[in-house]
């Protein structure tokens, strides 16, 4: 167990690494004037020579790169002219429109994203397993059938669409919550949880359709495998058979894919977020983007992968936790 | 009232009759073989004792009482009550008819308070009192592993454990071996044995291999195409079958013994014994491959494991190498290599000869996408062969020589049966013209009487084209039948090599024997001999 441990850690951190190369190539060597673009349109060329200076680009490619893995170790100090200022590790550069660190850019936006995604991602494992069991478990009967439908109607709505419907009902015309504004929990769970109430609902909402499609797939596989046979030939009855044995052999796919979608949701979800005003990583890459601020970009995507990497990593290890028999392959 | 009491059963999935006005009855305490070939209905009949069609789209007709419950009429709850309570199953696969996640012990425990109002810890107990009594070592520790951390036979016994947990009056067993070692077969069936003289239950025994039944049963009764051939007391049947289908069918079935190999090859135009002609193979003929001490490991460091662990052999033109052993014992890994499938990790193998390979599944060995004559048509192609005439003249060629109507050129493998499409497989070996074929458990796969004809077809090329074959088989009868020399293997290493009347006759090695002692016997009283020496080698 801990040989695969270590393996899987070893896996992931490989992962990263090669992430962080290829981030890096694509936004630092693409062709352009890198210099020019990270510092933004309204720099003068002694800023820009400055930034330059700053991200080693005078540098062979792969010192550059050093440097950047580096400052993620240990930290960084750049100079600014007149003093320096010290990046603390992982330090991911500086933003040199806002004149902010990244990291504690990102850091500060992580709480809000985090809140969210860690709140929808119960709700739609919730929604989505037990829809998934629910229809098994009335197979071929019109609840299935309507499950069904309304999962795929799901599947089928933008976020944005429901996430509206939700502010207009429970909002505007039962005025039975507050218009979202995002609290911070350590401020007041209380509010916090209600405040984010309508956005967790409407992220589940649209997000648990594929995973009752994949639980109840998945469960009607393993309903056709031999062991099920054997515990029907034992009197054991339906609902033991379908909640203990069927459930039990169909949920390995469904938390794989639950670990990839609540790490990528880690980056933001960008328009739930904008849709209900919460502060998160989401809209800062928006924002990032469209001011083309290269720092930023670059540290969020690498902050993404880290969550999906790190998410899928536990995912596994919880796999091998249940059934020893993926530590053996 | 009897114990199991079928009357007019009939199954059918859509279309297809898998059962056909079926009747038959078993007594308390009584043992009844349903013996038949692939498709006889044999397995359906079985699950339709615990009413498991149910549900299922296939249509059951007729009366099924089993201890007292009409299973057609039964409502779920009561039928629920008879199934593990009154009446057992176990089943071919004992890997994938246990849940994988559970503990082996717990699911005992699960199917025990399913019909029993005890406390968990009590189940429990239960539970490790059943696989202790099945011979389950350290059966308490055990208990806690799951299904993939027991052998084969320790699974089945698992399965038998479960089984034994409520009591029941009567035990299905549907191919309760198929899956297992020669060896490992004759301990469960042993064990089947001694639980029934023990609790006094009924046993309904399903199997393809009449040895089995003669081994554990005492009524017989012989389905083919869903109909009921022939039935009565085991020794009547195999011993003087009245119907002919029952004749045929013993007549297929390989012998381990010389004197009803005999009889089998009573034909007076080919006396067929091996013996007869053994200038055929002198030792001075031709030696086509010949493997000096080769090794294969898989894996490496720690979890090296050597499949083939030292092996040299050699194989001469014309003669047949049988190689035999269980699962694990490289005889797989040693084939491919023969044929250069695999290079061996150390040691080499020599070959003066073309060789070809016929596998065992031949419906996983051909492209389900191509047509069988485009199948048999690769080796030439791959040889540079460019004309298509001349091709598809040759593969037509082929066809016929197999036994295949060369019309069915452009037909795919689903279309045909197991058999044919073994054929198709032998052609498409032969297109490349070798002089050394290796089957790797080629027949394994197949029905008795079509492993017959398969085996025949087998040894009418071989005389014909003078060729030379290594045929690799874990079914010591056939290997019997089909080889001039044999080699067991086990473990990686061959144990014990020499001519086929000399193993098998006087076996030298203490595990040839014990596998000549595990293979089921026809005899029914011969059975019990083999029994009571399976003991004694045990005690020894």
């Amino acid at each position: 167990m801990s040989g695969f441990l270590l393996r899987r850690l070893g896996g992931a951190l490989f992962v990263l690494l090669a992430l962080s190369v290829v981030v890096y190539a694509a936004f630092y060597v693409a062709p352009g004037d890198v210099a020019q673009i990270a510092c933004g349109p309204r720099c003068s060329p002694a800023q820009v020579a400055q930034v330059s200076e700053q991200l080693h680009l005078g540098d062979p490619v792969y010192v550059q790169y050093a440097h950047f893995l580096q400052a993620l170790v240990t930290g960084h100090d750049y100079s600014t002219g007149t003093g320096v200022v010290h990046c603390q590790a992982p330090c991911l550069g500086l933003s040199y429109q806002s004149g902010q660190q990244v990291t504690q850019l990102i850091v500060a936006k992580l709480p809000a994203t985090a809140s969210l995604a860690v709140g929808a991602f119960v709700l739609w494992m919730v929604l989505g397993v037990g829809t998934g069991v629910l229809s098994v478990w009335r197979r071929g009967r019109v609840t299935e059938r309507i499950l069904t439908g309304i999962t795929l109607a799901g599947m089928a709505t933008p976020v944005f669409v429901i996430g509206l419907l939700l502010i207009i009902i429970c909002v505007t015309a039962l005025r039975i919550l507050p218009f979202p504004d995002y609290v911070p929990f350590t401020e007041d769970p209380e509010q916090w949880a209600w405040n984010l109430l309508l956005p967790w609902i409407s992220l589940a909402l649209i997000s648990a359709a594929p995973y009752a499609r994949m639980t109840r797939a998945s469960m009607l596989e393993t309903l056709a495998e031999d062991h099920v046979r054997t515990f029907r030939a034992y009197g054991v009855g339906e609902r033991t058979i379908v909640g203990r044995h069927a459930l039990r052999g169909a949920l390995a796919p469904v938390i794989a894919l639950g670990a990839l979608d609540v790490g990528s949701m880690f980056g933001g979800a960008v328009l739930t977020e904008s849709l209900f005003g919460i502060p998160g990583v989401g809209r800062e890459l928006v924002e990032a983007v469209k001011q083309v601020d290269l720092p930023v970009v670059v540290g969020l995507v690498l902050v993404t992968g880290f969550f999906v990497v790190l998410a899928n990593a536990v995912a596994d290890i919880l796999q091998a936790m249940a059934d020893r028999r993926v530590v053996l392959s | 009232m009897s114990l199991v009491e079928v009357t007019d059963l009939s199954i059918s999935f859509g279309d297809v009759h898998a059962v056909r006005g079926l009747s038959f009855s078993l007594e308390a305490g009584g043992a009844l073989g349903v013996v038949g070939e692939s498709g006889s209905g044999k397995s359906a009949s079985a699950y339709a004792l615990l009413g498991l069609h149910r549900g299922t789209g296939a249509k059951v007709g007729g009366s099924v009482r089993v201890a007292g419950v009409d299973v057609q009429a039964a409502g779920d709850a009561e039928l629920r009550g008879l199934r593990g309570a009154k009446a057992a199953m176990v089943f071919q696969d004992p890997l994938s008819s246990l849940d994988p996640y559970y503990a082996v012990g717990d699911q005992i425990a699960q199917v025990y308070r399913v019909h029993h109002r005890v406390s968990r810890r009590a189940a429990r107990a239960r539970a490790v009192e059943v696989l202790d009594r099945v011979g389950i070592p350290e059966a308490v520790r055990r208990s806690r592993s799951r299904p993939h951390e027991f052998s084969g036979g320790m699974r089945q016994r698992a399965l038998i454990a479960m089984a034994l947990a409520c009591e029941p009056e009567l035990l299905i067993a549907d191919e309760p071996t198929t899956a297992l070692d020669v060896t490992v077969q004759a301990q469960i069936l042993d064990l089947l044995h001694d639980l029934r003289r023990e609790t006094g239950m009924g046993l309904l025994l399903v199997t393809h291999d009449v040895g089995v039944a003669a081994e554990s049963v005492d009524d017989v009764l012989v389905m083919r195409s869903g109909l009921a051939v022939e039935r009565g007391p085991v020794a009547e049947v195999l011993g003087t079958p009245r119907e002919p289908y029952t004749k045929a069918l013993l007549a297929a079935v390989p012998r381990i013994a010389p004197a009803a190999r005999a009889a089998v090859g009573a034909d007076p135009v080919a006396p067929a014994g091996r013996a007869a002609e053994p200038e055929r193979t002198g030792a001075e003929a031709e030696v086509l491959v010949e493997a000096a001490d080769v090794r294969q490991v898989f894996g490496r460091g720690k979890s090296a494991l050597a499949a083939v662990d030292g092996v040299s052999l050699t194989v001469r033109r014309g003669e047949t190498l049988g190689i035999v052993g269980e699962s694990g014992s490289g005889k797989t890994t040693l084939g491919r290599m023969l044929v250069g499938l695999l290079e061996p990790t150390s040691g080499r193998i020599g070959r003066a000869a073309r060789v070809q390979m016929v596998f065992q599944d031949p419906v996983s060995s051909l492209n389900p996408r191509r047509s069988v004559g485009e199948s048999v048509a690769d080796p030439l192609r791959a040889r540079g062969e460019r004309d298509e005439s001349a091709i598809r003249a040759r593969v037509r060629d082929l066809l016929r020589r197999v036994g295949l109507d060369p019309e069915q050129y452009d037909r795919y493998p689903h279309e045909f049966s197991g058999g044919q499409r073994q054929r198709v497989g032998i052609a498409r070996a032969l297109a490349a013209e070798p002089e050394l074929i290796v089957c790797d458990e080629a027949v394994s796969a197949l029905d008795v009487t079509t492993q017959a004809q398969v085996t025949a077809l087998l040894a009418e090329l071989q005389q014909e084209l003078g060729l030379a074959l290594v045929f690799i088989a874990h079914d010591l009868a056939v290997v019997r039948q089909v080889s001039d020399r044999v080699a067991v293997m086990r473990r990686g290493r061959i144990v014990e090599e020499g001519p086929v009347e000399r193993v098998y006759g006087d076996p030298a090695d203490p595990y040839t024997k014990q596998l000549l002692a595990a293979v089921p016997a026809l005899d029914p009283a011969l059975a019990a001999v083999r029994r009571a020496a399976r003991k004694e080698l045990a005690a020894a």
